[in-house]
């Protein structure tokens, strides 16, 4: 394939990566952003997701937009309400103590694969997306009557991955929104920059906490119920996606949400990019060696503010 | 010294009365025989199986088929008289538990034989410790592992041949009808760098060349990104996928060319347990895929096959019979059938009963030279080579027709699988 459609091949495959990791990533972000503490299980919440999505899409039976649509309402509220649960059963009762937190939410991790495992056995699933139409795509070359259009080999798109990404866009301006221009978002904000005081002014933190929690994890499983038609639910599925996270909301400065999406664009595109010329292999050296100078050289992460 | 007198007459009346039961032994040899193995419990068979992890699709059926044709033998009578007991456990398809399993059939459950791993990695992780702990060692793999030498001689390769042999006798037919120009695409471990090696050796002979090997790592979930790299004069494409994402690599392949691109060559193991009439995967139809034997019930299929696919529970579809959307490893899972009848065999002629007979067991299968079309080898007539312990047996290669099954076009006959041996494990001590 000649570099230029080349190179518009892997910036589209780069956006859709890019869309799915935002969404997650941003989950992450908002729980260490308003509560402090590193949510091991957050990938697993994004397998939740996925593995909900094929329940659901299963169950229903009728034509695949109508699973799916259902499935993308349903699942990342169960998930949602999971997460609110663990919080309230788990992380509560241990204080968000940093470091019982990461046990705490490593057990977690297992619990939920193995339950998995369990329940949805140990297959890859498919779900079958609402619509998918491939569009082939033009390009441009020179001859001898000027700028002339052909169509490449492989150069194409499916509809439902120009979707994925669209509804990231959508579902990311929803979130800020929600955080900026609502009492709930406020109340977030407030307990993210002072959780006593907050409290003296009669903010439930507690049950603040348990919707963040379940915020952020319901973001990782509308994450995966948009991937999974493109991709398949497996109950170990939850491992790239926690690590991708963690060096995006690193990069990208922790509990910054511009950052985060910042941050997830250059990873994800650079991943598309990277493992399209070169290798898969590279692109994860590559993302990974970003969070080691990030942490060398700007450790309040590309948009984080420096702690004062 | 009354005490000591006693002593003596006792010690004099036991040897006597061993003397009586030697002697009654040689008289009845198979009465002896029988007593002794009442007492010695079943015939207990390690069978290490991929539940979770990468292999998990294929471990399902693998244990169900393991479990059948246990079912059979004890229905007819057992080996040497004695029942046999499957103890399954699972490695989580990962070589290090892999290894780690053996050593439990060993000395927990004191297993006498281990078989049953498929992925050449765990193979690789296992096989080792199997050889250290004198465990005979029975892999349904494809890999060249054990025709290559790489192993020990306490590994067996009986029940399903390797790579070597099915890209040898396949690349005639696939280069005269779908294309001489080829990529590859291969997991990115043992078993794909056999397919990368001898597919590429195995072409140049018949005049074709491979124009590049995609080599995919084995928990990629995301394909479309690796297809540009496919050259523009391919004329087929050669895909054996393995793991959890093969459905995904059919539908971007799919995807990709989007009906205008070169003819597709494929394993079954791109698509074991996965429907073929999924969505999505239209544009198989007219592609061609290696079986080690047929998913979907073919017309000429004989009484062995039938009562097979009756016995592991598959229907015409090669679906579980209790649920069409349960798709089986039918390509493969032939092979757990075949090997445990290799180890009847062989524990039958060596007269096996306890660990201390593994050394003449191992050499009763290294013995063996054909095993005929039969209920015990469904898949067809074998030829076993005792000094690579591999077997050798035709191939399938199956076109997908319109309504998305699988319709076997090409057969080849064993002769076309043979090679020159690269081991000769009978010279390595017992």
């Amino acid at each position: 394939m000649e570099f230029g459609p080349h190179l518009l091949l892997a910036s589209l495959e780069g956006a859709v990566s890019a869309a799915v990791l935002a969404l997650t990533a941003m989950g992450l972000s908002i729980v260490f952003g308003v509560m402090r503490i590193v949510n091991v299980a957050h990938g697993e919440f994004f397998m939740l997701g996925a593995v909900l999505a094929w329940w659901i899409a299963s169950m229903i039976g009728a034509h695949p937009a109508v699973g799916f649509v259902v499935a993308i309402v349903i699942a990342p509220l169960a998930v949602g309400v999971i997460a609110a649960v663990a919080d309230k059963v788990i992380l509560q009762r241990i204080g968000y103590d940093p470091e019982r937190t990461i046990v705490a939410t490593i057990g977690l991790l297992y619990i939920l694969q193995q339950a998995a495992l369990m329940t949805f056995g140990p297959d890859a699933r498919p779900v079958t997306p609402p619509f998918n139409q491939r569009i082939d795509l033009p390009w441009f070359e020179f001859t001898k009557n000027g700028l002339g259009l052909f169509w490449p080999w492989g150069l194409s798109i499916t509809s439902y991955k120009l979707f994925v990404v669209l509804a990231a866009i959508l579902i990311l301006t929803g979130v800020w929104l929600l955080m900026t221009r609502t009492r709930f978002g406020l109340i977030m904000r407030a307990t993210q920059q002072d959780r006593e005081m907050s409290q003296a002014f009669g903010v439930p933190v507690d049950n603040v906490f348990a919707y963040v929690f379940g915020l952020g994890a319901a973001l990782a499983a509308i994450g995966a119920v948009l991937v999974v038609p493109v991709q398949q639910a497996h109950y170990l599925m939850g491992h790239d996606p926690l690590l991708l996270s963690f060096i995006v909301v690193i990069i990208g400065g922790l509990g910054s949400l511009p950052g985060t999406v910042i941050a997830a664009v250059l990873i994800g595109m650079s991943d598309g990019i990277i493992s399209v010329f070169f290798s898969p292999t590279l692109a994860k050296i590559v993302a990974t060696m970003a969070v080691a100078m990030v942490l060398v050289f700007r450790p309040q992460g590309l948009v984080g503010k420096a702690a004062s | 010294m009354p005490k000591n007198n006693t002593r003596l007459l006792t010690r004099r009346q036991t040897l006597k009365s061993i003397g009586a039961a030697a002697g009654a032994g040689l008289v009845m040899p198979s009465i002896a025989r029988m007593a002794h193995a009442s007492t010695q419990g079943p015939i207990r068979l390690g069978f290490e199986v991929h539940r979770t992890g990468i292999g998990s699709s294929y471990g399902r059926w693998y244990e169900r088929v393991g479990t059948a044709a246990a079912k059979r033998i004890n229905a007819m009578g057992g080996i040497n008289g004695r029942e046999v007991e499957i103890i399954a456990e699972d490695d989580g398809t990962d070589p290090r538990r892999g290894a780690e399993v053996v050593e439990r059939f060993a000395s927990l459950h004191e297993c006498d034989a281990v078989f049953g791993t498929l992925f050449s990695h765990v193979v690789f992780g296992a096989a080792p410790r199997a050889g250290e702990l004198k465990m005979p060692y029975f892999v349904i793999s494809e890999g060249y592992h054990v025709a290559g030498g790489l192993l020990n001689r306490y590994s067996f390769q009986p029940g399903i041949t390797d790579v070597r042999a099915q890209v040898k006798a396949m690349a005639p037919y696939v280069s005269q009808n779908l294309g001489k120009k080829v990529t590859m695409f291969i997991p990115d471990f043992a078993f794909g760098h056999d397919h990368r090696d001898f597919f590429s050796e195995a072409i140049k002979n018949q005049g074709g060349e491979v124009l590049e090997v995609i080599a995919i790592p084995p928990t990629e979930t995301s394909f479309t990104r690796y297809f540009p790299r496919i050259p523009r004069d391919t004329e087929m494409i050669y895909h054996v996928m393995v793991g959890p994402a093969v459905l995904t690599f059919v539908r971007e392949l799919g995807e990709f060319f989007g009906g205008r691109g070169p003819a597709l060559f494929g394993y079954i193991d791109s698509l074991e347990a996965v429907d073929t009439a999924s969505p999505g995967l239209e544009f198989l139809e007219g592609s061609h895929f290696w079986e080690g034997m047929p998913r979907f019930m073919q017309p000429d299929a004989d009484a062995h096959e039938k009562m097979y696919r009756e016995a592991v529970g598959i229907d015409e579809n090669g679906a579980s019979v209790d649920d069409p959307r349960d798709i089986s490893t039918a390509g493969h899972m032939f092979g757990v059938w075949e090997t445990l009848s290799v180890i009847k065999m062989g524990m039958e002629m060596s007269g096996y009963q306890t660990r201390a007979d593994t050394g003449s067991f191992i050499e009763a299968v290294e013995s063996l030279t054909k095993f005929p079309l039969s209920d015990d080898f469904p898949q067809g007539e074998k030829i076993f080579n005792g000094k690579t312990h591999q077997v050798f047996g035709h191939q399938n290669i199956s076109l997908v027709e319109p309504d998305g099954k699988l319709k076997r076009v090409h057969r080849t006959s064993i002769e076309d699988t043979l090679y020159e041996n690269d081991v000769d494990y009978t010279t390595q001590s017992l």
